[in-house]
């Protein structure tokens, strides 16, 4: 027996008060999930309210989806139905931070600008220099997965968080991890929820280890003819002393949507008009540290580039720069009425030529074409048609197999992060044919009997 | 142990591949640890292929197995408490592939911790997690215990170094988590596998990150009259945003059984020491010695001595990763902790610890991983005399009482194993130890593999306590 539509309202206002209860359609449409607009969201203000939400979503088979400032619904999270949303907005506390021990403890709703600001009090702060910066929550970055170019010298958030408090799709709130830097005490669980776009628990608390903010960084950036000799600079790199924060190469379109009007609007603030658009695929690398620290980059990294091309940012310009850079996918999906968003890792050796294969199928198409390329190994593909038609939708759904070929035959990882809703057409997910997906199934299973949550990573996997 | 299966075995890995009789297995009892367990045989797989056949063996006579490296584990993980057969990896310990472009190798879980890096150290890199044990420890023990090391401090444990393994499972499936690029897709299985004590699977494949060797290092040995200058230094040091390579501490009492035994240069009058190292660019190597130098100074070390060259260094490690070899010298027993404590609260847990230690009457040392407040108290005992053991064992539990008080870990490195698993319920709720479970479960659904690990065993608590440790030999830290 399932409650009506009213009765479940009223279940919900039960556990988290009426004033956090939304029901007005304009609202509503703030959740949306390409097609999919929930019918109730709701703003739970404890662990504990969370948890009886679940078991009220679970005991009348909604499907719900835990949400934090709602920058990345729309990068195809894969669902199938959408009843309620779990809006943790009201779950934005600084928990505990021990400044001295360089640990912290936040509840999920709090935006992460919000956050760097407690910290930098401290002068210290975390390596999530992700896109959205202005408006993510640290739930919806962590629960996302979404990687910062500072990984590059900081890893990624599963080598800083050092334990997590969740709960699991059938109302169990339960930790595993801590809050001291070294701990081996049971399972890693919640490794598991990084990235699991919320398809196994909701996370109401995260552990991080923080680091100190490190003196004013600059960049060096230069300019190459193929992005093959751009990956060799990033190899040259890679095989030097010098360890730097961040490692990019902009193919020439992203270098101009980077520098554009855009990505001004998203990310405001002055640099030089040609700091990192050329025509050319741009290398950028940021250091940081003493004056004797950050001339020896300079002069090292210019060497390595040889004749090509170069400049340094001061202080300022670098800021700017870097900032544009990381929020590369939100200035590309303003950038097109249909953008697509593809994610590829590969060994780093690998990227140039995966880079120059992947503008070659979107040359083909007559695509238009902007790349963004980690030195760790990640690249990100926006395909960017000039119109919405049948005819851009029709190229784009040809590249995405094209795309993922040339990325499986060099054993990389695939993925489309990001297919317009109005476009019906299905697109392969993911790499198919993993021996560990019957254990991952099994894992989406045990954290969420009820099927309560409704993204499934896995759904589109074969 | 079944006649039948023991046949079979031998059929599938020749009798040289597989150990039976007592007199063999009397190694295979023991770990670093405290603890004790007799397997009923010993098998020495030369392939994963070896590996799923003494699998499918193993279920079909529904016997328990567990996997197990160089046995210098200090939680009891490669032993078998519930009998059965232990597979050992010493034959799988083949080097696969060395990429270092990609700076990655893939290796059999039974290459030593240390041949990595010396069989990489020609292209300038090494594999970051360093145990004190890592002349003697796998590749396979460290990712089943997600194992640290005094230079995890800056580089990151075990599991920040590991892209993908390949492993059996309990049912006789071999399967593949993680990949050799980053951010493979669906959940992150292989960060849960990893550290996960032997409870999943039998690692039979691992691809390893390779880190580039420092440009510069400079370690720093700071002598002080005082354990409270040398604590507050660590939580100096910590609060000024500098974040040493490595960040170790011993006590007088330590210091002295390790010049004896290792003569590294380190004063016999001192109430602590620490070993500090910087290293990175040359530049920056410079100015964070400085720094380190600087704080030490002001929190009254008495001296603060720049090891000159690679071979003062090597002497000072030496004594470091020695220190437990010491202690096995001059005392008939010891029991080493693991607790974790932020690093704040460095100076108030030693204190508490020379509160217990006089309260119990027992000599206790201390030489840690102060960078990350990884504490070692070393509590020295005579098995023989029961009262002293148990008021070891009260001594161990109350300092790790003390680390959860204060918000710490009842194990930083060493895994909860055989020998933590009754404290699990002191960190973890029900539901949290019941999701835990139920992970195990998805890889281990009969528990056929590692039984009695991790978990507190039905039979209760005081189990553990009858049980009469041996006599601790030199297991290191």
């Amino acid at each position: 027996m399932t409650m009506a539509a009213a009765g479940i309202s009223s279940g919900l206002a039960g556990i988290v008060g009426p004033a956090n209860v939304v029901a007005d359609p304009v609202q509503l449409s703030t959740y949306r999930i390409g097609e999919h607009v929930p019918k109730v969201a709701v703003q739970p203000g404890s662990d504990r309210e969370v948890a009886e939400t679940l078991r009220l979503a679970a005991a009348e088979k909604l499907a719900l989806v835990p949400v934090g400032s709602r920058t990345k619904l729309g990068m195809n999270i894969p669902v199938r139905r959408y009843d309620l949303a779990l809006d943790m907005a009201r779950l934005d506390r600084v928990v505990a931070y021990d400044p001295d021990d360089l640990t912290l403890s936040v509840e999920p709703g709090i935006p992460l600008h919000k956050l760097a600001g407690v910290l930098a009090e401290h002068r210290q702060f975390l390596p999530l220099a992700v896109p959205f910066l202005r408006r993510t929550t640290v739930g919806g970055t962590i629960a996302s997965g979404v990687d910062s170019p500072l990984r590059q010298f900081y890893g990624t958030a599963r080598d800083y968080v050092l334990g997590m408090e969740f709960v699991t799709g059938d109302g169990k709130i339960v930790k595993s991890g801590g809050r001291v830097v070294k701990n081996v005490s049971g399972y890693d669980l919640h490794k598991l929820m990084i990235g699991s776009l919320g398809s196994l628990g909701v996370i109401t608390k995260v552990n991080f280890r923080t680091f100190p903010l490190p003196p004013s960084t600059r960049a060096f950036v230069a300019f190459f003819d193929s992005p093959l000799r751009a990956i060799e600079m990033r190899q040259r790199v890679a095989q030097s002393a010098l360890r730097p924060l961040t490692i990019e190469v902009l193919s020439p379109r992203a270098g101009e949507l980077v520098s554009g009007s855009v990505a001004s609007t998203i990310e405001p603030g002055q640099m030089p008009e040609d700091a990192l658009a050329r025509g050319r695929w741009t290398f950028v690398a940021s250091y940081a540290g003493t004056d004797k620290v950050v001339e020896r980059y300079d002069q090292e990294l210019r060497r390595m580039a040889g004749v090509v091309d170069s400049v340094s940012l001061g202080e300022g310009a670098a800021s700017v720069a870097l900032a544009r850079v990381r929020e590369f996918v939100a200035i590309a999906l303003e950038s097109s009425p249909a953008t697509v968003v593809i994610k590829m890792s590969v060994v780093p050796a690998r990227l140039g030529e995966l880079l120059d294969d992947a503008a070659s199928v979107a040359a083909k198409l007559e695509l238009p074409f902007a790349a963004m390329a980690r030195g760790v190994g990640v690249i990100y593909i926006a395909l960017l048609p000039s119109a919405r038609d049948e005819d851009s939708c029709s190229r784009a759904g040809s590249a995405v197999p094209n795309l993922r070929d040339i990325c499986l035959r060099r054993e990389g990882n695939f993925a489309v992060l990001r297919w317009p809703a109005e476009w019906k057409r299905a697109t392969p997910a993911h790499e198919t044919n993993r021996s560990d997906l019957e254990l991952m199934r099994k894992l989406k299973n045990v954290f969420d009997p009820g099927a309560v949550f409704a993204p499934d990573p896995l759904a589109s996997w074969t | 142990m079944d006649s039948r299966l023991l046949h079979d075995l031998k059929k599938l890995l020749g009798a040289h591949g597989v150990l039976h009789e007592p007199e063999d297995l009397l190694l295979y009892e023991y770990d670093g640890s405290v603890e004790v367990a007799r397997p009923d045989c010993v098998v020495f797989p030369e392939s994963t292929a070896d590996v799923v056949e003494i699998v499918r063996l193993a279920n079909r006579h529904h016997v328990p197995l567990v996997g197990r490296g160089a046995g210098t584990g200090l939680s009891g993980g490669a032993l078998a408490r519930e009998g059965g057969i232990i597979t050992s990896f010493a034959r799988m310990n083949r080097i696969l592939e060395i990429d270092a472009e990609n700076q990655r190798a893939r290796v059999q879980p039974g290459v030593v911790n240390a041949d990595l890096s010396l069989a990489v150290a020609h292209t300038g890199l090494h594999f970051a997690p360093d145990p004190s044990s890592q002349k003697a420890c796998t590749i396979g023990g460290n990712v089943s215990e997600n194992s640290g090391g005094p230079h995890t401090l800056a580089y990151g444990v075990t599991t920040s170094h590991v892209l993908a393994l390949e492993a059996v499972l309990p049912t006789g499936e071999s399967v593949h988590l993680g990949s050799s690029a980053v951010d493979p897709p669906g959940y992150d299985l292989l960060g849960v596998f990893v550290g996960s004590e032997g409870t999943f699977g039998l690692v039979t494949e691992i691809t390893v990150r390779l880190t580039r060797l420092p440009e510069a290092v400079k370690t720093l040995l700071a002598i002080y009259n005082s354990i409270d200058d040398a604590t507050e230094t660590v939580a100096e040091i910590t609060a000024r945003g500098i974040t040493p390579a490595a960040c170790e501490m011993m006590d007088g009492w330590t210091i002295r059984a390790v010049e004896d035994y290792v003569h590294a240069g380190f004063p016999l009058d001192a109430a602590a020491i620490l070993l500090i190292e910087v290293d990175g660019l040359r530049e920056v190597a410079e100015a964070e010695a400085e720094a380190v130098a600087d704080v030490c100074r002001q929190h009254h070390a008495r001296s603060v001595r720049l090891a000159r060259d690679a071979a003062e260094r090597d002497l000072l490690w030496k004594g470091r990763k020695n220190a437990f070899g010491a202690v096995g010298r001059i005392s008939p027993s010891y029991y080493t902790q693991d607790g974790v404590i932020p690093r704040t609260k460095l100076p108030a847990t030693l204190q508490r610890i020379g509160e217990i230690s006089r309260k119990c009457n027992l000599a206790i040392g201390n030489v840690f991983h102060a960078g990350d407040g990884n504490l070692h108290p070393i509590i020295l005992f005579d098995e023989r005399n029961q009262q002293q053991f148990q008021d070891a064992v009260r001594a161990a539990d109350e300092i790790i009482e003390f680390c959860i008080e204060v918000g710490g870990s009842i194990t930083g490195e060493h895994g909860v194993g055989m020998e933590k698993d009754r404290l699990m319920p002191l960190l973890f709720s029900e539901a949290d130890l019941d999701l835990m479970k139920r992970v195990r479960s998805i890889f281990n659904p009969e528990g056929l593999l590692n039984p009695g690990k991790i978990f507190p065993t039905s039979k209760g608590c005081g189990e553990i306590y009858v049980r009469p440790p041996r006599p601790a030999s030199a297991p290191s830290t």
